[in-house]
């Protein structure tokens, strides 16, 4: 019971990876849904809680592609909850588990190429319904893809051989990685800020160090403060777009210098 | 002949679909057979035989874009194929044009709003509450995403279909550019807050140790000093080093492992605790 309801889980993961809607594949959702169904949801939701920090900035941004959060999430929490393993060592399964989830994403896009050229060929005949199911298809082997390795895990984590293993690395290691995963957050903090890469737009972001290092201010105050300043850069922009237009079309012989909004940077 | 004409089921019908526009993402056409199915029960609705062929066909072009604001392209494309079915003179490569120059602009803007600043914004909040083993963690992620996302797809379908073409101009507009850097300020504020507040860094190599006049112990370690110049330097500086390294274009797996080593050799040395 337990492994069909993991393997559906699994599923859903793998649907949720490519198609990055719902969101069912990141850590914070997949980690309490596979614990739920493991029987330990709280440990789910704490090691979700912890995952989701270091994948914060995985995306999927034009034709790049994010480590796979939907492989890391089910199989490390397979191996906390049924393997035993700390949160710590779950945290440092994860990345290799994603690395790994991204060569199997990578593996099943390529295969889609063939429905890609299948579905030309119902195109020709006016065959809606083909065109759909090669549509499903994709997302069945992208489903599979994780589910069939989680299963697999889930069925050899509890034996002694594979726990042997985990309990095998040294101490450093382990302490070692629990260190790391204090600071491992910044990868993704720094995806982000580059997605945003906008060097003039960074005085914002240092104020929302500055705040966060000398006040108590929690994340809720931290998100009004930025709608307020957001609020307050975009009037700007407005007054000097404003200036600009009057300079232009008023023709004060150059009495006002033109602010520069230069647009160029804008992604 | 009868005028062919989108009905508010159809609409929705593409609101459903769109939902799963990259589901057989390949490589060679990206979100191709997602838009083409996404398009369907319009494309029924107002054409047959070899018209829909033809138009099942050129909606198997290259596509690919930010999903969500995907829907307000479906919703366009949508309007501009209805008028075409009855007579319109639009032609294929106008429409294809269309469709591939919103590609770049709503990616623009749909990429650091979605991706950027909400995700990351909610997830974060989220995440910060499922580490004390609380529902509520995963649930405000959950339900706060999928919120903004499912009225995105929903008003950009019908907003899109109702505005037609008019739309595509609107796009290039102070608006966008408004919304898109409003964004940017909240999302940069509110990742340096959590650059300070979320990592941890602790560094307990002891520099110096004495018994002060009053004979208390004083050990100053390396955590201290730090502390009094500037708290959560440290993290503030590898942020940057890591955002130095993607600009290279080094993977950011690698640059995780790379941290993972750090940790564990400044463990074993003593450095990091």
């Amino acid at each position: 019971m337990t492994l069909v309801l993991l393997f559906i889980v699994a599923m859903i993961t793998g649907f949720a990876s490519v198609v990055d809607e719902a969101q069912f594949h990141r850590p914070v959702i997949a980690c309490t849904m596979t614990g739920a169904v493991l029987g330990d949801m709280t440990t789910g939701i704490i090691l979700g809680g912890t995952l989701e920090m270091m994948a914060l900035g995985w995306m999927n941004v034009g034709a790049a592609m994010a480590p796979d959060a939907a492989l890391a999430s089910v199989v490390s929490t397979i191996l906390v909850i049924v393997g035993h393993q700390s949160i710590g060592a779950g945290i440092a399964l994860a990345v290799p588990l994603a690395a790994a989830g991204q060569v199997l994403t990578i593996f099943v896009r390529t295969i889609t190429v063939f429905f890609q050229h299948l579905a030309d060929k119902y195109a020709e005949d006016g065959n809606c319904r083909g065109i759909e199911m090669c549509h499903i298809a994709g997302l069945l082997l992208q489903g599979l893809r994780v589910a069939l390795p989680s299963v697999a895990i889930y069925m050899v984590a509890g034996t002694d051989t594979v726990n042997n293993a985990l309990n095998s690395i040294p101490e450093v290691i382990t302490r070692g990685l629990q260190v790391a995963g204090g600071f491992i957050v910044v990868v993704g903090y720094a995806m982000v800020i580059n997605l945003m890469d906008a060097s003039k737009l960074m005085v914002y972001f240092f104020l929302g160090f500055l705040l966060a290092v000398f006040t108590d201010i929690n994340l809720i105050g931290f998100g009004a403060i930025g709608a307020i300043c957001a609020y307050f850069h975009i009037q700007t922009m407005q007054q000097n777009i404003n200036i600009e237009e009057a300079a232009k079309t008023g023709g004060g012989g150059g009495a006002v210098e033109g602010d520069d909004i230069d647009d160029s940077d804008l992604m | 002949m009868a005028e062919k004409k989108v009905t508010k089921d159809d609409l929705f019908w593409v609101f459903v679909r769109s939902n799963f526009l990259l589901g057989s993402f390949n490589f060679e056409r990206m979100q191709a057979i997602g838009f083409c199915v996404s398009m369907i029960p319009i494309l029924k609705r107002v054409y047959e035989g070899d018209e829909l062929k033809k138009a099942l066909r050129r909606h198997l072009e290259f596509f690919n874009t930010q999903p969500f604001v995907a829907a307000a392209i479906m919703g366009i494309i949508g309007a501009m194929e209805e008028k075409k079915a009855n007579g319109a003179d639009i032609s294929e490569a106008t429409l294809s044009g269309v469709k591939v120059g919103l590609i770049g602009p709503l990616a623009g803007v749909g990429d650091p709003i979605f991706w950027g600043t909400i995700r990351p914004v909610l997830a974060a909040l989220g995440a910060g509450v499922a580490l004390t083993g609380s529902l509520i963690g995963p649930m405000i992620f959950f339900i706060g995403f999928n919120a903004i996302r499912l009225a995105t797809h929903w008003y950009g379908v019908q907003y899109g279909y109702s505005q037609g073409t008019a739309l595509v101009e609107n796009i290039g507009g102070n608006q966008m550019h408004f919304l898109t850097e409003g964004a940017s300020v909240l999302g940069l504020l509110v990742m340096g807050a959590l650059v300070a507040k979320w990592t941890t860094v602790n560094m307990p190599l002891v520099i110096s140790e004495y018994d002060n006049s009053a004979g208390e112990h004083v050990v100053t370690t390396l955590q201290s000093i730090l502390d009094s110049l500037m708290p959560s330097i440290v993290p503030l500086l590898m942020t940057f080093a890591c955002m130095y390294l993607l600009k290279k274009g080094v993977n950011a797996l690698t640059i995780i492992v790379g941290l993972f080593i750090i940790g564990i050799a400044g463990y074993a040395i003593g450095l990091m605790a």
